[in-house]
């Protein structure tokens, strides 16, 4: 009475439950892990597992146990003597209970710091956790388009695809039970009865008596199982669905990327890993944002995804032709009343001569009002970093859109010198206001 | 039969079923097992990890502490710091045993007769599983657990659900009868319960309830907690189970908190008889399937290769280190259990003079299956040791025992394995393995039910170890919480 199960194909992430709960407990001390650890990486790395340590503290399970490095005394017994004879002394580990095999194993301490690996989901969910894009508003809720089914419990009427075997079961089953619908087993003794009578050549006539009844009791029997049918219409039931809008606000990110000869391969690096992060955030965080990708020289144009990021292009310095091209597609494509409009800009910060002067005019008689959100990033080197220690110098258009930034609540200014930057600055780009 | 039942490493479940008949024949014919019908899991190293982390039951309720023991194993796992246990075996009827996907054929087979035969054999028939653990209902009460944990979690919230499991845990070496079985309901008073009961349904019996459609179906946690088992006085103070007191007696858990406390004790009684039983219980599995698979190979059923690695993989399970191998940690349970189950064999069959001194009740007895079947079905692994840990074993692994005094600056030896040490250095070992004496002997003193409500527990030190200061504030906010009140937990000076 062996049984073989095969349960190797059986659901998978049986204690995802708990995994998840876990999370959810360790929540400070794994957002300070997450966060340190992303500190260093390079942005490509965000999307990939990692392994977080965390300190047990907010995880503890405590348990009454002895201490007896504290106080009092014990015996015990080890394995393996070679040259001790009763009355010799072993000299205890230095400090304290810290004795190698034999005393950790006696008190089962040693769990202070605590290692286990993150998905790329559940790192980035923690590092997206308290941002969002500021200023999103609601812009049509009479285009709501989209719509979604959700259950709306149980129906007696529906397409077959859709039936409910549980509750179409049960109530069969109640409905059998109680009209007493026979059963097959039932039947089956009678006609064996009245085989077996049947069988028997000489009849007597209680046997005789006997078939008869049996024979109408199977009639009778055989025509309650006809009309109580096994599934009648009025047991079945359907799940019922119903369509319902979601209503939406769509927001488009322009992201303005400088390729000119003046940015090095490490400043073109810096920038698109910080698009990255900004293209994971919204494709993560919000499910309808459209993400314009726009790069310039002296000319700019637009690109797609793999375009922006792969591509290698050079030329001169006009930043304000990326702005052109940016209200040129908002014109076309994104009205202001339906969408909300968010743009990110990267640049080293120079510029044509008089350029920086155009650009300010073009944001600020153009751009901002439409925008919801302007961030700008200018990316330096390590020395330049140095040299414009405060935020007051910087190149030609780092001064003219700190001037612009006072008259704008909604315009952000940000410096990445470094890898390390990235992080700690987008995180402060996007932060959650405190007050809604 | 003739012919090797396999014939490589690969394994399909035709050649499983096969191996698994050869080994039940030598077995139960053989070696006189009596065991539970088994049912074979096979099952993936994921699906093994998640079995780890749920106190290796199949089913379990959902709380953040395994999901933490997941995250811990899996990462060593992939880390390759740890192996995965080739099998793991529920003390359930049908006995459930998982075999883990990636074992090779010989692998399975000693893993089949480890579990399926070996710790089977000692579930179904060691007085302490007997007596304390339900092998027939756990599954369905592991089940019911689960279901009512759900509820109450989405009932009051998955937060409130989860301090009193929090809490419940930490007591949960303090949630065992050592002593006594716990007072069950006289019969008179549970026909009167059931009497009630059915007054209570004549009462509120209604025609207009047979009509309801067969749909309406509230999932409603069965409520337990009958109103007329929580009558205070009822327990006996001192009561040395915790969490079984508070249950009863706490004045603010409600009745859903004391159905949890009641099944978080219910697995701590479930699993204390493994707790006293390592030694004697992989001891066991270990001998039969080390008995099994020679016997297999005798017969001519298995291949010398398959034999090899069989050996390979159980020397390396009952592999002890000396105590200052830096692989040393602690004494392996497998490798006592099984020295001492083959030393026992030994003395049935070769005794020397030693043995008849020591043993004369079955020295050169010859049978000693006889021997080991009582051995595992009347002891548990303190009086086991104390019994038939022979002056031969203690030479062969060198045992000595030592004295250590908190603040002294080294161990004294006190005894080690010659004539005038073995019954001490055995009773030291014996003692070791009594749990009882491993855990705090803390129990309730009384409860100030009148004026502060304050809860007193005591603590009796054993040879005046202490308990750990951080742990013991740490649990006493948690029987504070459970209480309700203030807990107060004292010395009190061993006799």
């Amino acid at each position: 009475m062996t049984h073989f199960i095969d349960r190797r194909l059986n659901p998978k992430g049986k204690s995802l439950g708990n995994r998840q709960r876990f999370l959810r407990r360790a929540r400070a001390q794994i957002r300070d892990a997450v966060q340190k650890s992303l500190k260093d990486a390079a942005v490509g790395d965000v999307d990939r597992a990692r392994k977080v340590k965390i300190s047990t503290r907010g995880t503890s399970e405590p348990r009454f146990r002895l201490d007896p490095a504290e106080g009092g005394e014990r015996d015990f017994v080890l394995p393996g003597n070679r040259e001790y004879t009763p009355g010799d002394e072993i000299k205890k580990p230095p400090s304290g209970a810290g004795g190698g095999g034999k005393d950790a194993a006696l008190s089962g301490d040693g769990e202070d710091d605590f290692e286990f690996t993150m998905t790329q989901d559940e790192i980035l969910d923690i590092f997206f956790e308290d941002l969002e894009l500021p200023n999103l508003v609601r812009t049509t809720l009479k285009e709501t388009t989209q719509r979604s089914w959700r259950r709306a419990g149980i129906t007696t009427a529906g397409a077959p695809t859709q039936i409910n075997l549980v509750r179409t079961m049960r109530n069969s089953f109640s409905r059998r039970l109680a009209l007493r619908r026979p059963s097959l087993a039932e039947i089956k003794a009678l006609v064996d009865e009245l085989d077996e009578l049947l069988g028997k050549t000489p009849q007597l006539p209680e046997q005789e008596a006997r078939i008869l009844a049996l024979r109408q009791q199977i009639e009778r029997l055989d025509a309650r199982r006809k009309w109580v049918a096994f599934i009648d219409p009025i047991d079945v039931r359907f799940n019922a669905f119903t369509e319902q809008p979601i209503p939406t606000s769509q927001a488009v990110m322009f992201c303005l990327m400088d390729v000119s000869g003046s940015m090095g391969e490490r400043e073109k690096e810096l920038a698109k890993r910080f698009y990255m992060l900004l293209h994971l955030f919204l494709k993560r965080r919000y499910e309808k944002v459209d993400v314009v990708f726009i790069r310039h020289t002296h000319d700019a144009q637009e690109v797609d995804e793999q375009e922006f990021f792969y591509s290698r292009q050079s030329g001169g310095t006009i930043v304000s032709t990326a702005l052109d091209k940016m209200l040129e597609i908002q014109k076309a494509r994104y009205a202001t009343a339906d969408w909300n409009i968010y743009a990110a800009q990267a640049s080293d910060g120079f510029t044509q001569s008089g350029d920086a002067r155009h650009c300010v005019e073009m944001l600020d008689a153009q751009i901002m009002p439409l925008c919801q959100y302007y961030a700008y990033i200018e990316i330096l080197d390590e020395r330049e970093m140095e040299v414009f220690a405060s935020e007051e110098s910087g190149a030609e258009l780092w001064r003219a859109y700190r001037a612009l930034a006072t008259r704008w609540p909604n315009f952000a200014t940000k410096r990445i010198a470094k890898p390390s930057d990235i992080f700690p600055v987008f995180r402060e780009l996007f932060r959650k206001e405190e007050s809604g | 039969m003739t012919g090797l039942l396999f014939n490589d490493a690969e394994w399909d479940f035709a050649t499983l079923d096969r191996t698994f008949r050869a080994i039940e024949e030598i077995a139960l014919n053989e070696l006189g097992l009596d065991v539970y019908p088994s049912q074979i899991e096979v099952i993936s190293s994921e699906q093994m990890l998640d079995a780890y982390s749920s106190m290796a039951m199949p089913l379990m309720y959902s709380h953040w502490s395994f999901g933490k023991l997941f995250a811990r194993e899996e990462s060593l796992y992939r880390a390759g710091y740890t192996a995965l246990a080739y099998e793991v075996v529920i003390n359930s009827n049908p006995c459930i045993c998982y075999l883990l996907e990636e074992n090779t054929m010989p692998m399975q087979a000693l893993v089949m007769a480890h579990a399926a035969f070996g710790h089977n054999h000692f579930f179904k028939n060691n007085y302490l599983f007997q007596q304390w653990t339900d092998a027939e209902g756990i599954l369905d009460y592991l089940s019911f657990a689960k279901r009512y944990v759900a509820a109450c979690e989405e009932r009051y919230g998955r937060e409130e659900v989860e301090l009193t499991l929090d809490s419940a845990h930490a007591l949960m070496n303090e949630g065992v009868f050592r002593y006594r079985r716990p007072p069950r309901p006289s019969r008179e008073r549970q026909r009167e319960k059931v009497r009630a009961r059915l007054r209570y349904e004549e009462q509120a019996h209604n025609e207009l309830w047979r009509t309801l459609p067969a749909g309406v179906d509230v999932a409603a946690p069965p409520a337990i907690a009958d109103a007329d088992e929580m009558e205070a006085g009822e327990s006996k103070l001192p009561e040395e189970n915790i969490l079984y007191f508070l249950e009863k007696n706490s004045p603010s858990l409600r009745p859903w908190q004391r159905e949890i406390l009641r099944i978080v004790r219910s697995l701590a009684q479930y699993f204390y008889p493994q707790r006293q039983t390592k030694v004697m219980n992989e001891g066991c599995a270990t001998f039969i399937h080390y008995t099994i698979m020679n016997r297999l190979y005798d017969k001519g059923l298995i291949s010398e290769g398959a034999l090899l690695e069989f050996l390979h993989s159980h020397t390396s399970v009952v592999f002890q280190p000396d105590f200052d191998d830096p692989r040393f940690s602690g004494l392996n349970p497998y490798a006592l259990g099984f020295a001492m189950m083959a030393d026992i064999k030994r003395i049935a069959e070769h005794p020397t003079a030693e043995d008849k001194e020591w043993f004369g009740e079955f020295a050169g007895c010859g049978d000693y299956m006889t021997v080991l079947r009582n051995a595992w079905a009347n002891y548990r692994d303190e009086s086991f040791i104390e019994q038939f840990l022979s002056p031969h074993l203690m030479r062969q692994l060198r045992l000595f025992a030592l004295h250590d005094k908190a603040g002294a600056g080294a161990y004294d030896v006190t005894h080690i394995h010659d004539e005038r040490g073995y019954r001490d250095t055995r009773a030291a070992l014996a003692r070791l393995y009594d749990v009882a004496l491993a855990d705090p002997n803390i129990q309730v003193a009384r409860a100030d039910l009148q004026s502060s409500r304050t809860l007193y527990l005591t603590f009796k030190p054993h040879r005046g170890v202490p308990l750990h200061r951080t742990s013991k504030e740490q649990v006493r906010a948690h029987i504070r919480r459970l209480w309700g009140h203030d807990v107060e937990l004292e010395d009190e000076r061993a006799d």
